[in-house]
């Protein structure tokens, strides 16, 4: 009786297991399945490479280049302005800071993380987006650039909790080393303990480039949602928002070509996970 | 010449250190701004009448007493579903697994899992749940998508506290002729509830502010259900509702009023995230 119960948890726990490869697999053949056909029609090269979007038009193009390029360009200005940001404050939390700071300061970064997308998107609605029309004089503030300032603010918390945690494993005798020598505080950190870390930093900002490229609603609400080619200043539609705004009333070869999109997404997202680790093995092979 | 390159070296470690400080401020600020005008705002949409009726587009009345039970019916099935399997699967990674590469194949898949973006989350949960199990959009559609989406976190968390369990123990029980299950069930599982708490508190977090994942699986619908009507019928979560009230209906003074909610459960969420750590970290020094 005993044994048999054994057994059966046992099958039980195994089934948990495998619960998350058959999560991937579902994952990946559904996008693959679903995503296939549109990029056969349409031709993959005028899919990927097509400048113009009008689904709707009477002569529908599919062309996501605008797409893709502007999920690249938004991911690349919010790891801009955000990664020097979340690296200083994980350096000054790291290595200044006095315990009581440092605890504060972590709770405000795990409450950043825990805001919900939609949220940031709201505020970003109502304070950044106007703010930007006043500020540059254009008509509409609902850009490029409000989308990578709120993507920056979002990436924000990987950021730093990864590039803390990396710099808090640097063993102590470097850094006495370096301070031995007569290197100041700021020389012995920014020059000794950050190399030691650099692969979990890195890790961090692989970890924001993911985050970045994936996140729909947050952008959906303050980037204007016209396909455009990307421009600063101009309203743009991310690959995310692309497949979020059109799904709801899509139909046949439109619908398709949103799963298309999905597909390519996908695609980016597992290259960015490959790079993470290869990142992350690079780091442990040194130590 | 000295005092020179002395000097320049002084105002050049100031000059790090102010960026510093800047920095952590910046970060700070941001946090204080977003809190503190989403509370400007939305405090004074707030009442009893908001909070407990139901939209009507007849009397012209806002209520989010729907969106709150969604909420809650949803919160409440995907953590059922999601804490056995997630324990389950950790349970299994660290006393079952022998074979290697499963092992590193499962490691892999919930690293995969853990990187993939919401939105295609909420597709794959369209086809797959919605559509091929035919549950139509609903809040058990929207629920099982999101356990897919939050197995990482508790499997991540649990085997962490797994780690801590002394072997001592485990080979004490076997040695007086425990079985396997015997020994996870009194042993190992009682010693990570830390571990196991931890990852339904943060996993409650991301349930709580998820909204691309919600939006083709469990859908807009504002219609006040009890449980198992509402779990089997589409249905908006706070989350969903701020975006459909700002964004396609420019009711914002509801959405600022939505966004106060979600600001107090995710600060909620945070403290009992440092109440258990807090708890179980005394505990462990005794």
């Amino acid at each position: 009786m005993n044994k048999a119960v054994d057994k059966v948890m046992q099958g039980f726990f195994l089934l948990c297991g495998l619960i998350t490869i058959a999560s991937v697999c579902v994952i990946t053949v559904y996008l693959i399945i679903s995503g296939i056909p549109a990029i056969k029609e349409i031709g993959i090269v005028d899919f990927l490479f097509g400048k113009t979007w009008a689904s709707t038009a009477k002569e529908a193009e599919y062309g996501i280049l605008p797409f893709i390029l502007t999920s690249v360009y938004g991911t690349c200005g919010a790891i801009l302005i955000g990664v020097p940001v979340g690296f200083f404050t994980a350096v000054y939390l790291s290595k200044f800071a006095p315990v009581s700071v440092k605890k504060v300061v972590s709770f405000v970064v795990s409450l950043l993380a825990s805001i919900p997308s939609v949220v940031y998107g709201l505020v970003g609605m109502l304070v950044l987006v106007p703010w930007i029309r006043k500020a540059f004089h254009i008509a509409d503030g609902a850009t490029l650039f409000a989308a990578m300032l709120v993507l920056a603010v979002m990436i924000l918390p990987s950021i730093i909790n990864v590039s803390m945690t990396a710099l808090d494993a640097v063993p102590k005798k470097y850094e006495a080393g370096a301070l031995a020598l007569g290197a100041t505080e700021c020389e012995t950190y920014l020059k000794v303990s950050v190399p030691a870390a650099k692969s979990g930093i890195m890790a961090s900002v692989v970890l924001g480039v993911g985050r970045a490229i994936g996140e729909a609603m947050a952008v959906m609400m303050v980037s204007g949602n016209v396909a455009n080619m990307p421009k600063l200043f101009g309203s743009v539609r991310f690959l995310t928002t692309a497949v979020a705004s059109e799904m709801s009333y899509a139909s046949g070869l439109q619908k398709q070509a949103l799963f298309s999109i999905a597909l390519v997404l996908f695609v980016f997202i597992m290259m960015i996970n490959l790079l993470l680790r290869k990142v992350m093995a690079g780091g442990e092979n040194k130590s | 010449m000295k005092t020179n390159f002395e000097k320049k070296r002084r105002s050049k470690e100031m000059l790090w250190k102010m960026i510093m400080y800047v920095c952590t401020i910046i970060t700070c600020l941001i946090l204080v701004f977003v809190i503190g005008y989403v509370l400007m705002q939305g405090i004074k949409g707030l009442s009893v009448n908001f909070l407990t009726t139901k939209p009507s587009y007849l009397s012209g009345n806002i209520g989010i007493l729907p969106d709150i039970l969604n909420t809650v019916y949803l919160l409440v099935v995907a953590i059922v579903i999601l804490l056995p399997l997630g324990v389950g699967a950790a349970v299994y990674l660290s006393e079952y697994a022998s074979n290697h590469k499963l092992v590193k194949t499962i490691d892999y898949a919930a690293e995969i899992l853990s990187g993939i973006p919401s939105i295609i989350y909420g597709l794959v949960g369209m086809l797959f749940f919605c559509r091929l199990l035919n549950m139509q959009t609903s809040l058990l559609a929207g629920a099982l998508t999101l356990v897919m989406m939050n197995l990482p976190t508790i499997m991540r968390t649990t085997r962490e506290s797994l780690l801590s369990v002394q072997t001592g123990l485990r080979e004490g029980a076997y040695g007086l002729g425990a079985s396997k299950w015997r020994v996870v069930r009194t042993i190992v599982i009682p010693e990570c509830m830390d571990g196991i708490l931890t990852g339904c508190i943060l996993s409650a977090g991301r349930i709580l502010g998820e909204s691309a994942a919600l939006l083709f699986t469990a859908g807009f619908a504002h219609a006040l259900h009890g449980f198992m009507d509402g779990i089997t019928s589409s249905g908006a979560t706070l989350t969903v509702a701020l975006y459909v009230y700002a964004k396609e209906q420019g009711e914002f003074q509801v959405a600022f009023s939505i966004a106060v909610i979600l600001l107090v459960l995710a600060v909620l969420v945070n403290l009992s995230a440092e109440l258990v750590k807090h708890h179980y970290k005394k505990k462990k020094e005794v």
